[in-house]
């Protein structure tokens, strides 16, 4: 029986290798005697083969999206030997834990884990990773779960390493404007903790996310357009590999604006997805908050005259920090949710940063450009709390369009093209909602070409929800069709990996899955992430 | 409408742990661990302080004077003050020692003998400081200097001479006017403090910090009590899960809550 578990908890039956031996346990090899090999391995398929219809029954009587019903475990003694490590309570195999662990804020079905660990040091995760890597047991990194693309989803069950009890701010460098924090720390943290110093981290997921988190998935935010996105933004990580070494990407304590040393393997491990290793501790880049801020809202006439004022303000080198748009669809549910009284029409929310002077030429500039375009209806705001009244609409956004459909779950495209062709690409986006009459309102970090459509459907709905993937994928190809690409920040995760392939072409892929391939030979970091798991021949 | 009076600002700072910290008691149990903690100023302060710009900037308040006592460490906390906006600071030395006993009755002597030295019109103070929740200094301030007092506001403005502050009690919100000279204490909704920017606290360097001690301004720091021991909060057991009403009923009985 543990030689059966052992064989069909590795999940996907590899051709080239049936009995996996772990060096540092003997039982599974207990079968190894080769005169029974021939009839113990039929033995085996029979009750594979078995399992699988079990498995399928039990999905077909019970689906849901939320909730789990299989149970897996883990074999005692390796879940005894992961107390040792991190501490007695520090593991869990109870299924609330373990639901919580399975999903994140997309609409992918919850996978949960076999069981969850919090390990308190990168020597922990390193040695946690080890026992993993060792059993060949899949491991899942999970942060806040905030992500978009299901990317903490345990589609190979095994163990979940949550990395929240790791939360030092490890230190900060005001005079050279970086900060080095651990995977438990979340962006609006960090900003706090640094409020006295005149520093802030810009990137602004919606969600308050992990600072490594966002890096492990490459985020961005609403003021990219002037402050980049993760990929700038990180300097050094402390990676844990799927052997359990830990490396430094840009060696250990190194913190410059700029280095030329060797490959870039800090920006390897940043949008890996948990995929290529686990990140214990990020180094990132901080920036002087601006002396003024100030806001503006502006309605258009059509998206097109949005879109183009958009483009025409930052090839003016205008330094807009946040240049969002949001269709006349999307206004109206603001208004509604937040009893605003915005003009329905496809609108601008612009923001400028820097000092008292430079910010009031560069508002006039863009207030120029935009009236060029039709623009009407001005709102500018300096003040802290005007300002906030002017964002509320947008920072309301993902709640307005679910109250547009009471009991309904949010999907979110996010497709990225060259900023000249982002007005075709959004008004082929908006013709192809009308066509099939799906709730869609469009928001976009438009400054950076990127934008989404915020599909509100019925989960319970097949056909809706077929229909939405389906949208999602036309956008995604109308956008790779004039060099975009099909996620401009949220990730891969699990859903993309087929829209990968068209973006990167055979030997981009072929490249990547070299990578994959020498960090994590037998798969076991987030398997089904990012690249789809090959096809096996059973 | 003319404002007859020029308002001269005195705000509060206190240098207390940081809200986000994890506090831990000492083993000996006289106090908290505060050696390698991060410090900020009160919250409450800073919402004190952002008032006190603001009435500058819309040209009601014509100086802002921070003060806070302490060792000191308490000039970082002036100095954010200062880059926030504040025009001068004034640091009333205590060495450490005296500090970890330094009351609210003592402290609103010296804030008292301050603001006679510096004549000032009023005094903005943040409603309490989040280290011994006190919630004392502003009353007492008040009535060593003889001033009406205007606590928990959530909404300030001068009209003719007079404050209106809108205050938050627990029945809601209570709206007063109260005569110049006066002591205002803030509360969490009156504003949203502002972040110091780099170039403001670059500025704030320069700015003039004066340094008093309690005998320059005539006061006795004297303690009025003892601490006698700082304790965890009892650590919460886990729940314990029944099988049927009838055995939640009869478990809610034997704790007495039925």
């Amino acid at each position: 029986p543990d030689a059966l578990t052992s064989l069909l908890r590795s999940g996907s039956l590899h051709s080239q290798s049936t009995v996996r031996q772990s060096e540092s346990q003997g039982t599974p090899s207990s079968i190894e005697s080769s005169s029974t090999k021939e009839s113990t391995r039929s033995k085996l398929w029979a009750v594979a083969c078995s399992m699988s219809l079990w498995k399928i029954c039990r999905l077909l009587v019970l689906p849901s999206r939320f909730y789990c019903t299989k149970i897996t475990s883990i074999e005692e003694h390796v879940v005894d030997t992961l107390r040792s490590i991190v501490g007695q309570n520090n593991v869990s195999q109870s299924r609330a834990v373990r639901e919580q662990h399975g999903r994140d804020e997309s609409y992918h079905k919850c996978k949960a884990p076999a069981a969850v660990v919090w390990p308190q040091t990168t020597e922990h995760v390193s040695r946690v990773v080890k026992v993993c890597s060792d059993n060949r047991i899949p491991m899942t990194p999970f942060g806040t779960g905030t992500g978009l693309e299901g990317g903490v989803n345990a589609l190979e069950e095994g163990v979940c390493i949550d990395l929240s009890k790791m939360d030092d701010i490890v230190e900060v460098n005001a005079e050279d404007l970086d900060a080095t924090v651990q995977p438990g720390v979340t962006r609006n943290r960090l900003n706090e903790y640094l409020r006295d110093t005149g520093l802030w981290f810009p990137i602004d997921p919606g969600a308050d996310a992990s600072l490594c988190g966002m890096g492990a998935t490459s985020a961005s935010g609403t003021n990219a357009v002037r402050y980049g996105t993760m990929r700038e933004n990180v300097v050094n990580l402390e990676v844990v590999l799927p052997c359990g070494t830990v490396i430094h990407t840009a060696g250990e304590g190194r913190r410059t604006r700029k280095t030329s040393a060797g490959y870039n393997l800090t920006n390897l491990f940043v949008g890996s997805e948990g995929t290529l290793g686990i990140i214990t501790q990020a180094t990132l880049r901080l920036y002087g908050i601006p002396e003024k801020m100030v806001s503006a809202v502006c309605a258009f006439p059509s998206i097109q005259a949005a879109v183009d004022t958009t483009v025409q303000v930052i090839q003016s080198g205008i330094p807009v920090a946040r240049i969002e748009l949001l269709d006349e669809v999307q206004m109206d549910a603001c208004n509604r949710y937040s009893g605003l009284n915005y003009e329905v029409a496809p609108t601008l929310f612009l923001e400028f940063h820097g000092s008292e002077s430079g910010v009031d030429s560069q508002a006039e500039l863009a207030g120029d450009i935009a009236t060029d375009n039709g623009g009407s209806s001005f709102s500018w705001a300096s003040d802290l709390e005007e300002r906030n009244r002017l964002w509320k609409a947008r920072h309301d956004c993902l709640y307005a369009n679910l109250a547009l459909r009471p009991g309904c779950t949010g999907i979110a495209t996010d497709v990225c093209v060259p900023i000249s062709k982002l007005p075709d690409a959004v008004v082929a986006a908006k013709q192809d909602i009308v066509n099939s009459g799906l709730t869609a309102p469009i928001v976009g970090h438009v400054g950076d070409g990127n934008f989404h459509c915020y599909l509100v459907i019925n989960p319970e709905d097949e056909n809706e929800m077929r229909q939405a993937e389906e949208f999602g994928v036309r956008v995604a190809r109308q956008a790779l069709a004039v060099g975009g690409t099909c996620t401009g920040e949220h990730g891969i995760g699990q859903g993309k990996t087929k829209l990968l392939e068209e973006e990167l072409g055979d030997s981009g892929i072929a490249a990547m899955r070299k990578v994959k391939d020498m960090f994590d030979p037998n798969n076991l970091m987030n398997p089904g992430k990012v690249l789809s798991n090959r096809k096996q021949s059973l | 409408r003319i404002i007859a009076m020029a308002v001269r600002v005195l705000v509060g700072c206190k240098r207390v742990i940081d809200y986000a910290v994890k506090i831990r008691v000492k083993p000996d149990r006289t106090g908290v661990e505060t050696q390698n903690v991060k410090h900020s100023m009160n919250p409450f302060d800073e919402i004190a302080i952002e008032e006190a710009i603001r009435l500058k900037e819309k040209k009601v308040a014509e100086e802002i004077v921070a003060v806070s006592c302490g060792p000191e460490k308490c000039q970082e906390t002036l100095r954010t003050a200062l880059a926030m906006g504040a025009d001068r600071a004034v640091h009333v030395q205590v060495d450490q020692q005296q500090y970890e006993s330094l009351q609210p009755l003592a402290v609103a002597k010296l804030l008292s003998k301050v603001v006679e030295k510096e004549k000032i019109n009023l005094v903005v103070l943040g409603k309490q400081a989040i280290d011994d929740d006190c919630n004392q200094t502003g009353q007492m301030t008040a009535a060593l200097l003889g001033w009406p007092q205007a606590t928990f506001a959530s909404k300030i403005t001068l009209v003719d001479d007079k404050l209106e502050v809108v205050r938050e009690i627990d029945g809601g919100l209570e709206t007063i006017q109260v005569n110049m000279p006066a002591v205002v204490t803030a509360d969490l909704r009156l504003n949203e403090p502002r972040y110091a920017t780099l170039p403001n606290i670059m500025k704030a360097k320069k700015k003039p910090m004066e340094k008093l001690t309690p005998s320059d301004l005539g006061v006795d720091i004297t303690p009025h009590y003892d601490v006698i021991s700082v304790e965890d909060p009892p650590q919460r057991e886990a729940g314990t899960k029944v099988d049927s009403v009838d055995d939640l009923v009869a478990k809610l009985k034997d704790k007495g809550v039925l």
